[in-house]
């Protein structure tokens, strides 16, 4: 039997991440948190996660960054705001959440094919190109890139109700001024 | 700011068409004709905000400079897109040097903000700004019998919203209860459906919804009303697949508030988007009577 240390020594951590994580959330208040928990009972999504919230946020003021980007539970959160409205230290916990995501995406420590973080980039990249995001076509980029096939398919008779319906259709959606949102990309980069 | 632009967003020209059939003729019929936003964007929702906060908040920043030019106020009736526009014109006019960067890139791109729009939703002006005793009075078709669940979600009130309170809300059962029905107590009237979650961790995002119409069913409700396409989405599309994993038959009619509004203003049952509904609407013609046709 291999006999493995489960505790970290201070050194293994990082002192700067909570100051990081502070700045990208804008939740400057993050080392106030005084573990209560309310968080992790309000989420109805914490009974999912490896994490809930509370752990994840005393691992954000403790240096866990390895831990706490690696997480399922900052991809699960599904942004209800539950917890940061109801937070006595008034911390912006879904931010924390949100700034958690885009640092795992920024150092490439997301799972890159897990369904939700194929989702959110998925998105991004139809509204960065055509300015709107199109239901079909959104659909369809996330169950290739996250390789979803069998979900594709059991999800078809669905997406012909849809169409049936006239709630789906396989039409491109497009801004007019294309030009405008390449400029203000552009304008973004150069101001950086 | 005087009167009201109208912000659609990718769920009212696609999957909600329903709720943009029918939240044109309420507002039309109420005296506030809406006018729609011109070559507007996408809000990026919840997953531009989970990739890249800066563009986020830049791509909301030209839809609220096109709103700006027109003179009027944002009316959002899509939660997430009422939320991400709030969201993001308070941090652009937040005057801090991220938010000022951000500023200055739109106004090189030719979209110049001065953060004097506000942003609102439907529900919001309904019950705040016109009222409720004023809608009373304008209603011609009370539905009267049905009771309805609630339902809020979590975007609309939580956590910028002004008009409401974050964890039991009430704006929307007044507005029912305007229109003639009876608002039953929905305690999971605020519990999150998960949002995209249907669509990528099925199994969760089916117990989720599958709470919700329980709860709806417990309390005797014969529909819920919506005010969000995505949670109507996952409310509605999912109901056989539970039937199924649950065994339990908690199917029902999952409506947008301004489809029964508009029935109890007297607009055509055929000029609301009832077409558009996967579950049966049977036990809601049956409940409301000769289904609300002239």
């Amino acid at each position: 039997m291999k006999i493995q240390r489960k505790v970290k020594y201070e050194e293994e951590l990082d002192p700067n991440f909570l100051a990081e994580i502070k700045h990208l959330s804008g939740s400057e208040n993050l080392d106030g948190c005084i573990q209560c928990g309310t968080c992790s009972s309000s989420c109805p999504m914490s009974i999912y996660m490896d994490y809930p919230p509370r752990k994840i946020i005393a691992m954000v003021k403790n240096g866990f960054r390895d831990e706490a980007l690696r997480s399922f539970t900052i991809w699960l959160c599904p942004s209800c705001y539950t917890c940061q409205v109801r937070c006595p230290s008034q911390i912006k916990i879904t931010d924390v959440m949100y700034a958690l995501k885009r640092k795992a995406i920024e150092t490439k420590v997301f799972p890159s094919r897990f369904a939700i973080p194929v989702l959110d980039r998925e998105m991004s990249r139809l509204i960065a190109k055509y300015g709107r995001n199109s239901e079909l076509w959104l659909i369809l980029g996330l169950y290739l890139k996250s390789r979803h096939f069998l979900t594709m398919i059991k999800m078809a008779p669905l997406g012909l109700k849809l169409m049936k319906t006239g709630r789906m259709s396989l039409r491109r959606e497009s801004i007019k001024n294309k030009k405008q949102m390449k400029a203000l990309l552009n304008a973004l980069k150069e101001e950086t | 700011m005087s009167g009201y632009i109208y912000y659609p967003g990718c769920s009212l020209k696609g999957n909600s068409r329903s709720y943009e059939e029918s939240i044109l003729p309420v507002f039309k019929e109420i005296g506030l004709p809406l006018q729609e936003l011109d070559d507007w964007n996408c809000c990026g929702a919840t997953a531009y905000f989970s990739v890249d906060d800066t563009m986020a908040a830049a791509i909301c920043g030209r839809n609220l400079s096109l709103a700006e030019k027109t003179g009027k106020d944002i009316v959002a009736p899509c939660a997430g897109c009422f939320l991400t526009l709030k969201k993001s014109n308070a941090f652009l006019t937040s005057r801090q040097p991220k938010s000022d960067k951000i500023l200055r890139a739109l106004k090189s791109a030719g979209c110049e903000y001065h953060g004097s729009v506000k942003v609102k939703h439907p529900l919001e002006i309904l019950i705040k700004d016109i009222g409720g005793e004023a809608i009373k009075a304008k209603v011609s078709r009370p539905l009267s019998g049905l009771k309805v669940a609630c339902y809020y979600g979590c975007q609309l009130v939580r956590p910028y919203t002004d008009f409401d309170d974050p964890d039991y809300p009430t704006t929307l059962d007044s507005l029912m209860e305007a229109a003639g029905a009876t608002a039953v107590d929905y305690v999971a009237k605020t519990r999150c459906c998960g949002g995209s979650l249907t669509g990528t961790i099925e199994e969760v995002g089916l117990r989720l919804n599958y709470i919700l119409l329980k709860e709806a069913k417990r309390k005797g409700a014969d529909c819920v009303v919506t005010i969000c396409p995505l949670c109507q989405f996952n409310l509605e599309v999912t109901q056989n697949k539970m039937v199924k994993k649950y065994k339990d038959d908690v199917r029902m009619p999952v409506l947008y508030f301004s489809q029964l509004l508009g029935l109890a203003l007297g607009i055509d049952k055929a000029d609301l988007g009832f077409s558009r509904s996967i579950v049966p609407l049977k036990p809601l013609w049956e409940k409301i009577g000769n289904g609300g046709a002239r």
